[in-house]
């Protein structure tokens, strides 16, 4: 709804709003990236994702700086306001997707030796659910749907549980064979990247809800990333 | 002045004892053309309550209301029910003139009397036999320029004409002036439209100090100002009040579009 008296006001809101989809959309291309590097072990792509992290960093900064002077020039109130504060948030937890998906990009080098490729199908499959959640928030901000969002919000649920597998059959891969613990250590922080970066898709989630309807999301977040939790247990590994 | 009680919508929780002032059902007419459509409004006891609304939209005439300042223009007629502690203020057994003591208010042009501060100040007390002799009178001259905060600033120059201050300065002697006759509740028709930030910014801390004594309705064309000082807001658009609450939510996440519209300046 863009119909301020004031029309160059109109002009802030739209272009911080377009600086936003066009850094997701950034954030989201660097995420898709990562994760071909990683699947065919592409050094010279891994090395562009690192290089590319400046352009997600730099738009961080600028809609910081947009944000910061319209909030001075407008003292917006209600939706506006909201707008504005969301936008910040929303281009901070871009910036962290973008950095994660820099280090995966970087573990690219240290997996080249080992080739572990059966293993890093599985992070595949995690890393295009992460997308997809990525790309479905990116579309619930461009249109401004609670709903889409909160359905991303549920669905963080399947990356946790991805990674709760991933992770168990890493350590089972390391415990078998102490050779794998070097690749497998290094999977297994890709993996953890990812789980990241479907939290910050919840995060994004969040705000827009937030934005549309003025209140916090107030049910519980949906968690199920136990990892923390588990205990590794020798006497498995040994009996098997 | 009908006493009939006039369904009304009010937060259901609330004792009606934190209503300082309450209207009901009030129309306001001037000649032919109505200028409130059947309002209905609490006013909290010690607490600051905002109207704001664009030009037009009946909230001076409210506040005007509030302590019978429409009855001296003649083509003005209001009905409904307006109450202070309860008590019909339109009664046939309420005296306007000693309403308006309780009910002091404060207008947009500072309009201090071509007399001294002192006399300014002391005007009230006089007429209305609040002191009984000199030092009680310099007594309440004194403290209520304290509590305007304006008597450091002028305490070497008492006799001075109160239209030598400035602007602000005047301002907070026609708080002062209204604050002698010890009200209950303070009116402020846009106090701070014709000053600087910085005597602004002296009058809003002062609104702020007096909630503490006093129950305070300030008209304001501010939003900013509005969502500083109040925590209550009331938003009147072609007469009709639109929607009150919180200024918390008011500001925030109003209920209503035209609120929504006004307070983000997409109105017209």
């Amino acid at each position: 709804m863009n119909d301020h008296i004031v029309r160059s006001y109109d002009q802030e809101l739209t272009e911080l709003s377009d600086k936003v989809s066009q850094m997701g959309g950034l954030a989201e291309e660097q995420l898709g990236r990562a994760l071909d590097a990683l699947q065919r072990l592409d050094m010279d792509l891994a090395e562009a994702i690192v290089v590319a992290d400046a352009k997600v960093d730099m738009l961080e900064r600028n809609i910081e700086e947009l944000a910061v002077l319209t909030i001075a020039k407008r003292q917006p109130m209600a939706q506006d306001l909201r707008e504005i504060m969301v936008s910040i948030r929303i281009a901070s937890d871009l910036e962290r997707i973008g950095d994660l998906a820099k280090n995966i990009a970087k573990r690219t080098t240290a997996l080249k030796e080992d080739r572990p490729l059966r293993i890093i199908s599985g992070l595949g499959r995690m890393g295009r659910q992460a997308l997809q959640q990525l790309k479905d928030v990116l579309d619930a901000y461009a249109e401004g749907d609670a709903e889409k969002a909160t359905g991303v919000w549920r669905g963080d649920e399947a990356v946790d549980a991805m990674f709760n597998s991933l992770f168990r059959e890493l350590l089972t891969y390391m415990m078998e064979d102490p050779r794998t613990i070097g690749p497998c250590t290094h999977l297994l922080f890709a993996a953890k990247n990812i789980e990241r970066i479907g939290d910050h898709a919840t995060n994004i989630a969040e705000n827009i809800y937030y934005l549309v309807h003025g209140e916090q999301l107030d049910e519980d977040r949906p968690k199920s990333d136990v990892t923390s939790e588990t205990a590794i247990d020798y006497t498995v590994a040994n009996n098997s | 002045m009908a006493m009939a009680q006039v369904a009304v919508e009010m937060p259901e929780v609330e004792p009606e004892e934190t209503f300082k002032m309450l209207g009901r059902g009030v129309n306001v007419h001037y000649g032919d053309k109505q200028a409130l459509f059947d309002v209905s409004l609490a006013i909290r006891a010690n607490q600051v309550t905002s109207l704001i609304g664009p030009s037009g939209c009946g909230k001076s005439t409210f506040i005007r209301c509030l302590n019978r300042m429409n009855d001296v223009i003649e083509i003005c007629r209001v009905a409904g029910d307006i109450t202070l502690d309860g008590r019909d203020i339109y009664s046939p057994k309420i005296d306007a003139v000693e309403l308006r003591a309780r009910v002091g208010m404060v207008f947009q042009k500072a309009n201090p009397f071509p007399k001294s501060i002192f006399d300014n100040v002391a005007y009230g007390p006089r007429i209305h036999g609040l002191a009984s002799n000199k030092t009680d009178l310099e007594a309440i001259v004194v403290q209520s320029l304290s509590q305007a905060g304006l008597f450091e600033e002028v305490k070497d120059r008492l006799h001075a004409p109160g239209t030598s201050l400035s602007g602000g300065q005047q301002q907070r002697l026609c708080i002062a002036r209204a604050i002698a006759v010890t009200p209950e509740v303070i009116l402020m028709d846009e106090p701070c439209s014709a000053l600087d930030p910085i005597a602004t910014a002296r009058i809003e801390e002062l609104i702020d100090e007096l909630r503490k004594d006093y129950t305070i309705v300030i008209v304001t064309h501010s939003m900013q100002q509005a969502a500083r000082v109040s925590q209550y807001t009331a938003f009147f658009h072609l007469g009709v009040l639109v929607e009150e609450g919180e200024t918390e939510f008011m500001f925030t996440t109003p209920r209503d579009q035209r609120t929504q519209d006004y307070i983000t300046g997409r109105f017209g």
